[in-house]
């Protein structure tokens, strides 16, 4: 047999993982397992532009023109089922079996769906392409939205309905949406965007459940409340696609545990993107990070983990933005809860701005909101203040 | 030929957007000038607002990279490369050349 490796996921980073491999002079057959029919597509747009009808098929695919060059071949519309323990074959759910000398697994998240929505029309989640065509579908025809879930897939899906001329209403259990990534204060100032657009937001509260028999009709809050709702969108989070590698025989907890560099325990085996919780030396736990920039970044160091490097892992400023009611959302760095957010440039009350968020005096993280030169140069400085690994 | 600025007052690492029928960025990149369209050919975004590393720019919004030189994409999610224009400097002044490729550009 040729030299093989599989990647496991063809999404961002899966591709990414891929084009590492021959970035690297990886000469062997490289295998690409995607459970989706279609091939690499972009998913931030599908909240977005696509879902709005802004962006075709063609828009968000990932794949370019010197992609052929790579010569990958793909296993497309095929879920991989299992990772043999000596991590040389991965077992697909045809009952065929990919045999590598190397695996990278790359199988992603999926949305996390609300118990007790099975099998209720109009009711939706948002993580691939065929949940945006069915999305799409559905609201075409609907007059209300309710989203469960404040956070930026709901937002962003809400501000697209929003577009489209739905009522729409966003719950959200915490008091303060978006308040993990951003904190409270600019969680709120954030969150804003929705009443300023004439999306009801109503937080602190929770769901009871769906009322409807075939098709749903209302959402009801804990507080006995009914939302009539023609669609239901549900964006609470996302769970990493791992139940597959039970009995591989790798540690598994909030993702693939991997060190800094990617690796997993088997050394023939690599984990990227949002299925990877990965060690951080600075959080001193291990981070799954479901970033956009990360599966398009680290990729490149597991590859080289996998092809046997030993080069330290690089230690980038996590990035992520969000497009939401025409404002341009873009954060970058590492917060934690008792870091101070500071207004550098603009005003919140002008809905164009950038805050600094500050420890001990120091940047530590920026957003920005509708001044992305202004953040760039921000993002900039951050990566050039993180100190080299050691 | 479009006069863009001094070139003292466009220092190394930093970029300039110019208005034209199609707006042009234009880049210092030590010492170098190198002028790509400003729009990135993924989303409507200013490439001069882009991070400059080495000789590529980073979209501000999504990261998509392009090769100051070439105009090609050497990172996604852009897929369609930019154009390049010919940039002239004559009595410390900085002047592009619309729809002329630079030198050595695919």
């Amino acid at each position: 047999m040729s030299p093989t490796v599989a990647v496991v996921g063809a999404s961002l980073a899966g591709l990414s993982a891929a084009r590492a491999l021959r970035e690297r002079s990886y000469d062997g057959r490289v295998v690409v397992v995607g459970d989706e029919v279609h091939a690499p597509y972009d998913r931030p747009p599908l909240s977005k532009d696509f879902l709005a009808g802004r962006a075709s098929l063609d828009d968000i695919a990932l794949g370019a023109p010197d992609d052929e060059d790579l010569a990958l071949e793909w296993r497309l519309g095929t879920t991989a089922v299992g990772l043999d323990p000596a991590g040389r074959a991965v077992l697909l759910a045809d009952g065929s079996e990919v045999r590598a000398d190397g695996v990278v697994l790359a199988t992603g998240a999926r949305a996390r769906r609300l118990p007790g929505s099975e099998g209720l029309a109009g009711v939706h989640v948002l993580r691939t392409l065929d949940d945006a065509v069915a999305l799409q579908a559905d609201l075409a025809g609907a007059g209300s939205l309710v989203v469960i879930g404040g956070g930026f897939i709901g937002a962003e899906v809400a501000s697209t309905a929003r577009g489209l001329g739905l009522d729409v209403t966003v719950v959200e259990a915490l008091p303060v949406p978006l308040s993990g990534p951003l904190g409270e204060e600019m969680g709120a100032v954030v969150a804003g965007l929705h009443a300023a657009h004439g999306t009801r937001l109503l937080v602190g509260t929770g769901v009871a459940g769906l009322v409807g028999t075939g098709r749903v009709e209302a959402v009801e809050l804990t507080d006995g409340t009914r939302l009539p709702a023609d669609v239901v969108v549900v964006g609470i989070g996302a769970v990493p696609n791992t139940e597959w590698l039970a009995g591989s025989g790798l540690a598994l907890g909030n993702g693939v545990l991997t060190d800094a560099r990617g690796a997993t325990g088997n050394p023939a085996v690599v984990a990227v993107g949002d299925c990877a919780a990965t060690w951080s030396g600075a959080a001193e736990r291990h981070v799954r990070t479901e970033h956009w920039t990360h599966a398009l970044e680290q990729p490149a160091t597991a590859v080289a983990t996998l092809l046997g490097s030993t080069e330290p892992a690089p230690a980038p400023v996590p990035y992520f933005w969000s497009d939401q009611y025409g404002a341009r959302i873009q954060f970058a760095g590492s917060r934690r809860t008792a870091d101070v957010p500071r207004v550098v440039e603009g005003s919140t009350a002008e809905g164009s701005f950038l805050a600094v968020y500050e420890r001990d005096g120091q940047p530590v993280a920026v957003l920005g909101v509708d001044q992305p030169r202004l953040f760039t140069r921000w993002r900039r400085q951050l990566r050039s203040a993180v100190p080299s690994p050691s | 030929m479009i006069p863009v600025c001094a070139t003292t007052a466009l220092p190394p690492g930093e970029a300039i957007r110019v208005e034209a029928d199609e707006p042009i960025a234009v880049f210092n990149v030590d010492g170098e000038f190198l002028a790509i369209d400003d729009t990135c050919t993924h989303q409507d975004a200013s490439l001069a607002d882009g991070w400059l590393d080495g000789c590529a720019v980073e979209c501000p919004l999504h990261a998509s990279c392009f090769d100051l030189r070439t105009g090609k994409v050497s990172g996604p999610p852009a897929k369609t490369p930019v154009r390049t224009h010919r940039v002239v400097v004559q009595d410390g002044t900085v002047f592009v050349q619309p729809g002329i490729a630079a030198e050595g550009a695919a």
